[in-house]
């Protein structure tokens, strides 16, 4: 068993950080703020790292603390589960979360909301930390929506910028529309199962399917446990930013650099993957809930890869690449490869994080331009940003022997030999055509920020340097983790091992030995270590890289031809394949129709003309016009009254017998 | 039979004087009606075995209440003969209602609910049940709550009451308690180089 | 014996009378506060009865509340009254009249 205090002390310590700088940052000096909140994450990452030798040494935790909620037989209590899924996440979130707020010290140095930026972010990881190491699925919807919240906080950081506010609101609705079905499925579990703890849950699982519960919805029968399962992952779809609810991710970039790290690419959007993880036993049984979510992890994977291609804000290319390498995590999570899904996450959350950080160094040291046009040749200016940049981008690519490579691998492989017709053909399709697109842009971006010609206006020019110790630091930590969290991963931890049970992931996942993709790989044959030189994946990475060294190594007029000779393919891109103008035609202008004729007619019209100044006014007015002589003001007055309203209660009393 | 008889002579004497207070010309007389309604309900309590509430009655009801009665009515000067003026304008309607609500009153209490068949006389109590120690102990355990929040609203009436009628005249003289508390030696004595 | 009856006979009659003598006296803001004196002291000749035939202290205790808050009424009432009477040199509540709406 775990120690109680510590596991409480985990997610307790950012939220009392959180708490004493947000009510009393107005009066803490900048280092104080900093102080307090990066100590309690650095220490909260120190407890999880112990946690986690503890778990993989055996141990594990479960247990309620409190009651949240009582109602009859509605029982909500808050407690814990820590397993190696819990572990692995809570490692994760921590040692990014403590990376990034070191990183702010730097980034946000000066800046007017400096305490309430460190008050969100603490507050952040602790809402993560209860996403990840609840043991019910009430305990994961309050951390799903605190972490929503502070999300949404912020994007809309700087909220005197008209685009930041905007880009908040939109991550918000479209993320209501996810939650809203993530709150049907748990509901629905309630309904079906009576309970919401996972261990109840997950227990009645193949029960309950053995009894074949079916429902109608819209004349549609399915069973419910894909009822539930579909539920769910469209809550996953809203928070991991997956087609079509993807649209507000690209626009979180609103908000500060660190954000976009820690919220938009690591942690947060990777919530949706760690619950279809958490689910995997509910998920197990439902061929139409794993064909979805194979299919919409496949769709984003690919679609999101080629908007990256042309994207010039340099924010923008990462985020379309957070977005579709979150597709793949589905796809992994789709095909029962749950471990490998939880395995890229990982590796992602390293190398992604770097990426916008490192970007972040790129955007403070040119004086907050984004435009990877106008930049250039700051190799020179930035050497230790170039080379952490440089991991992170082929780790991102998929080049051996870094992280991404590993569980990137993985995948291809999972879905390559499971048979799933032709989902399994598409998905299998766009991860490996997502390998090529990846490597492409980002070392488009890459090659464009740090090589080419020098596009720097004048002007910034001369205030080009390597950003300070404090936000190179925690990249060099992260480099780390982005080299070699994926080697670990696998030969450390045994992630990959066929046989889940006696992997990393022991019993916290659940995989059903038919659909276990790992099963079928190890069946082909064990691999030998240069297996990679004769596997697409590999080549495919290759190619892209190398296409994007001849086109933007050096300056050349390849892009501009190119973009010119497939011009309605470009603009379509460019445009992200009009999804912002799609939803406004479809269902912001119709809402904003709707809403004027209800304000026009109904509320002005009707109720203010018709129901308010045609009669209630009037009738109010001459009605207590003759009230008011009811109050004559003789003090005996009122005391008959009280002795009348005795009688009248008495009487009637009387008389009801 | 003797509890009987005693039973009619003190609610008898109790309604009488109680109509005494109501239709007597002079207020100084209602208020002696009034102290005498008093006794006879302290009497109706020792019948019903409730001595503490009885001396409550007499102690604090007569001996502090109805003084206070007494000061008020001799201390305004009044011509109370002129309140009675068109004392019998509402009496139609003030009759019938206590009529029909001292019917109503009759009607349940001699319904048969409370007859002695449906609530038996418990009779007497015990020469050595000491009621005064009885609802003390109700009172501070039970009712503890109710008795602080009863005194309360005794100290609250207390303070109203010194607060509606404190008159401050310009040519007295009055102590600031907050300046007298919070004066200093030096304020008061200082040395004078001679 | 005395049944339960009588009692709540007896609490009838001062209770009328009370609502009577506010209706007679309406004029007389002492009186007004004597006859609420007597509604009160109905009530507890109630209460008393109640407690002695149902073998229940509580009643009493109630008893004992009630005198409390009628005591505290009688003294703020008069203290109204009192600086009533200062200021307009009359009790007479067809005067009072300044609540009218």
């Amino acid at each position: 068993m775990l120690n109680t205090t510590e596991l409480l002390a985990i997610p307790a310590l950012p939220l009392i950080a959180s708490l004493i700088v947000g009510l009393f940052g107005w009066a803490l000096k900048e280092k104080l703020s900093h102080t307090i909140t990066t100590g309690s994450v650095i220490l909260s990452a120190v407890l999880s790292v112990h946690v986690f030798t503890q778990v993989l040494g055996g141990a594990s935790f479960y247990g309620n603390f409190w009651t949240w909620m009582l109602s009859d037989t509605f029982v909500v209590p808050v407690g814990m589960m820590i397993d190696q899924l819990t572990a692995i996440m809570m490692i994760t979130v921590t040692v990014v979360s403590a990376c990034v707020h070191i990183y702010t010290i730097g980034y946000m140095h000066g800046d007017p909301g400096y305490s309430r930026f460190f008050s969100y972010i603490s507050g952040f990881t602790f809402s993560m930390l209860v996403l990840v190491m609840g043991n019910n699925f009430f305990t994961l919807f309050f951390g799903w929506e605190a972490v929503g919240l502070v999300s949404y906080l912020l994007i809309g950081f700087w909220f005197n910028r008209e685009s930041a506010n905007f880009a908040a609101l939109k991550a918000f609705i479209v993320n209501r529309v996810g939650d809203f079905g993530f709150l049907v499925g748990i509901l629905a579990i309630w309904y079906y199962f009576g309970s919401f703890d996972y261990r109840e849950v997950f227990a009645a699982v193949p029960a309950f399917v053995a009894q074949g519960d079916t429902l109608h919805l819209f004349s549609w029968e399915m069973s419910a446990i894909t009822f539930i399962c579909l539920s769910l992952f469209i809550g996953a779809m809203g928070k991991s930013g997956q087609v079509p609810l993807h649209v507000w991710l690209p626009d979180s970039m609103e908000g500060p650099t660190p954000i976009s790290a820690l919220i938009h690419a690591a942690t947060m959007v990777t919530a949706g993957v760690f619950m279809v993880a958490r689910c995997s036993p509910m998920f197990e049984y439902s061929e139409t809930a794993l064909a979805a979510v194979i299919l919409v992890g496949a769709v984003t994977a690919w679609m999101c890869a080629t908007i990256g291609l042309v994207q010039n804000d340099i924010k923008r290319v990462i985020a379309y690449s957070t977005c579709s390498q979150l597709g793949y995590m589905f796809v992994a999570c789709g095909v029962s490869a749950y471990s490998v899904g939880i395995f890229h996450l990982m590796t992602h959350a390293y190398f992604k994080a770097l990426l916008f950080l490192a970007a972040g160094s790129v955007i403070h040291a040119v004086m907050a331009e984004q435009d990877i046009r106008k930049m250039g040749q700051l190799r020179k200016y930035m050497p230790i940003t170039y080379i952490t940049m440089l991991i992170a981008a082929l780790a991102l690519s998929g080049v051996p022997p870094f992280a991404g490579f590993w569980s990137k691998d993985l995948i291809i492989e999972s879905v390559g030999v499971r048979e799933l017709g032709w989902i399994g053909d598409f998905a299998y399709f766009a991860v490996l055509s997502g390998v090529f697109m990846t490597a492409f842009y980002t070392f488009r971006m890459f090659f464009l920020t740090f090589h080419n010609s020098n596009r720097v206006p004048e002007k910034t020019r001369s205030h080009l340097h390597e950003s300070p110790k404090v936000i190179t630091i925690p990249l060099m930590i992260l480099a780390v983790g982005a080299f070699a969290s994926g080697a670990w991963g696998v030969l450390g931890l045994d992630i990959a091992n066929p046989e889940i049970v006696n992997g990393y992931f022991g019993t916290s996942l659940f995989v059903l030995d038919v659909h276990n993709p790992l099963l079928a790989i190890a069946e082909e044959g064990h691999h030998a270590w240069y297996h990679f030189v004769f596997s697409a994946p590999f080549w495919l990475a290759i190619g892209g890289i190398g296409l994007a060294f001849a086109m933007y190594f050096r300056e050349t007029d390849m892009p501009g031809k190119l973009a010119t000779a497939a011009k309605p393919v470009y603009t379509f891109l460019l445009n992200k394949w009009y999804w912002d103008e799609l939803y406004e035609r479809i269902l912001m202008r119709p809402a904003q129709c709707l809403g004027n004729i209800l304000w026009q007619k109904g509320d002005l019209g009707m109720i203010d003309k018709g129901i308010i100044h045609g009669g209630v006014v009037g009738g109010v007015l001459a009605g207590m016009t003759r009230m008011r002589d009811a109050q004559t003001g003789y003090v005996y007055h009122y005391a008959f009254a009280m002795v009348i309203g005795v009688f009248g209660a008495l009487t009637y009393l009387v008389l009801k017998g | 039979m003797l509890e009987l008889g005693f039973f009619y002579l003190f609610a008898g004497l109790a309604v009488v004087s109680a109509l005494g207070v109501v239709l007597s010309r002079n207020t100084i007389h209602a208020v002696m009606f009034l102290i005498f309604c008093f006794f006879n309900a302290a009497g109706l309590f020792f019948l019903l075995d409730a001595e503490f509430i009885g001396i409550i009655l007499i102690l604090i009801y007569v001996g502090a209440v109805m003084v206070l009665f007494m000061f008020v009515v001799m201390m305004l000067e009044v011509n109370f003969a002129k309140l009675r003026e068109g004392m019998l304008q509402y009496l139609p309607l003030g009759g019938i209602i206590a009529l029909v609500l001292f019917i109503e009153i009759i009607a349940a209490a001699g319904s048969g609910v409370f007859s002695p068949e449906g609530i038996p006389d418990p009779g007497h109590a015990a020469q050595q049940v000491n009621n005064t120690v009885e609802i003390g102990k109700m009172l501070y355990t039970k009712y503890l709550l109710g008795f602080e929040i009863a005194a309360l609203i005794l100290l609250v009436a207390l303070v109203g009451a010194i607060v509606l009628t404190l008159r401050t005249r310009k040519d007295a003289k009055y102590q600031n308690i907050s300046r007298q508390v919070n004066v200093r030696p030096e304020d008061r004595m200082y040395k004078v180089k001679m | 014996m005395v049944p339960l009856s009588y009692y709540l006979a007896v609490a009838a009659c001062l209770f009328a009378v009370g609502v009577i003598g506010l209706f007679l006296n309406r004029k007389n803001v002492i009186v007004i506060l004597m006859c609420i004196e007597l509604i009160l002291l109905a009530v507890n000749v109630n209460l008393a009865a109640f407690s002695h035939f149902l073998q229940d202290l509580g009643g009493q205790i109630f008893v004992f509340f009630v005198l409390t808050v009628a005591a505290s009424e009688v003294a703020v009432g008069l203290a109204i009254l009192v600086a009533y009477y200062r200021n307009r040199r009359s009790i007479n509540v067809d005067d009072i009249n300044t609540l009218q709406g």
